[in-house]
């Protein structure tokens, strides 16, 4: 037991130190989201608070969710295919999803926060509940990485990786977002917490669902 | 022939539900009017694409399981014909909401679902098309598939209830097994669910037969 956790503790080192040796990765993301971000504001062309809340949020999401598919898209590609068979002489397979996810959760947390941090910068935060509004982002973060990087590992494996993480992950991860939308909503609007505890453990819930099926189906995966 | 008595249950039961789906003896329910005879046929073709889409499913548990060829093949086939079914409760779908809520696709959360799900179907075939290999089309595409089907259920059963929707049994509606039904129809409707499953079944083996076939035939 305690070997397999540091051993998925040695494999998230490894994550983090890759991202950290090839920052134009990080930089390229971190740029990719501040960039929607204020693409977005120059569209709407909107001055502080005159975008109704659920613009606000929809658009927040949104963004999001692009940024999601696009920092996880890579998890797989990265690596070449030798090098990732030698991981795999390593360690389970389970441990490398986990070690994936987990990592993807950190990216997606810290993602979220900047783009959550210049998106009320430049367009004012209507938001009542923040608390409750930072969980729904921490609740996304690990949803969207559960499910993302098994898709992303699916597609790495085809012929046309972007298009298909797309293709695939859209549907996927669309009950999540509606839940999401509706949660922060909720937070936005300062309604009474014991509202949203209900949502919030359906995505707790779902988010149960992905990582166990990540887990079960990943060995399946990488043998291919 | 010993083998094949489901078709002819088949037959005969589809016979029957659309001969009282037509002339058969319906309560009369405001708004619904006559239209609630569409039970017969929109509900039951959901219920059978559900049904074939768990068949799917659990025939790619069984390839990732053994490596049979076969088993995604038939996960496959009964994918496709769950989306031909899912197509056509849409079209008796819209037919009804036409004239029981005044336009064919008002947004609701159970239909918009429904969409989603079939997008994750139809990329369900786009993968499928993406690969050269054989062996590697069958085991991702079955570990898509098995993905696929445990996101399609909350998405079909837990979003539609936790918003409004005009669909009985969501957002507080009573289910139609409450009242809207009365003992004659559920005559009709619980075996119009096993005809339609059948039938899907039936289009499956078909399809699987052929291309079995097929796969002999090229070797």
């Amino acid at each position: 037991m305690t070997e397999s956790v540091r051993q998925l503790g040695a494999l998230m080192r490894k994550e983090f130190l890759l991202e950290w040796r090839q920052r134009y990765a990080l930089n390229g993301m971190l740029l990719y989201i501040v960039g929607a971000v204020f693409v977005c504001y120059l569209s709407f062309n909107a001055r502080r608070g005159q975008l109704t809340p659920i613009v606000w949020n929809t658009l927040f999401w949104i963004i999001q969710l692009f940024t999601a598919i696009n920092a996880i898209a890579k998890s797989f590609v990265q690596e070449r295919a030798g090098r990732q068979l030698y991981y795999y002489t390593l360690a389970s397979p389970q441990q490398i999803i986990l070690a994936k996810i987990g990592y993807n959760t950190a990216l997606m947390g810290v993602l979220a926060v900047l783009g959550f941090c210049t998106y009320a910068f430049v367009l004012g935060s209507p938001i009542a509940d923040i608390p409750l509004y930072l969980l729904t982002l921490a609740l996304g973060a690990v949803g969207f990485s559960a499910s993302l990087t098994l898709v992303s590992g699916i597609a790495s494996k085809a012929e046309n990786p972007a298009t298909l993480m797309a293709v695939l992950s859209f549907p996927i991860i669309l009950p999540l977002l509606l839940l999401l939308l509706k949660v922060s909503k909720n937070a936005m609007d300062g309604l009474d917490r014991s509202v949203s505890w209900s949502e919030v453990g359906t995505i707790l819930a779902i988010d149960a669902i992905v990582l166990t099926l990540s887990w079960l189906l990943f060995p399946f995966l990488w043998r291919s | 022939m010993k083998k094949n008595w489901w078709k002819g249950l088949a037959v005969l039961i589809l016979t029957y539900v659309i001969l009282q789906g037509l002339v058969g003896g319906v309560p009369r329910q405001p708004i619904l009017n006559e239209s609630i005879r569409n039970v017969y046929f929109h509900v039951p073709l959901w219920f059978g694409m559900i049904i074939m889409l768990l068949t799917s499913a659990v025939y790619s548990i069984r390839y990732l399981r053994n490596g049979r060829f076969d088993d995604d093949g038939v996960a496959v086939e009964f994918a496709n014909t769950a989306i031909l079914f899912g197509f056509l409760g849409c079209l008796t779908g819209a037919l009804w909401a036409n004239f029981t809520w005044g336009e064919p696709w008002p947004n609701d959360p159970k239909l918009n679902s429904v969409a989603v799900g079939m997008l994750m179907y139809l990329a369900y075939l786009i993968l499928r098309g993406s690969f050269d290999d054989e062996q590697r089309r069958a085991r991702i595409s079955a570990v898509y598939n098995i993905f696929a089907f445990a996101v399609f259920v909350p998405l079909i059963f837990v979003v539609p209830r936790l918003t409004d929707s005009l669909h009985p049994g969501n957002g507080g509606n009573p289910a139609f097994g409450k009242y809207d039904m009365d003992s004659q129809m559920r005559m009709v409707f619980y075996p119009a669910v096993i005809g339609f499953t059948l039938l899907g079944v039936w289009i499956t083996e078909l399809r699987v037969r052929l291309r079995r076939v097929k796969a002999v035939l090229e070797e």
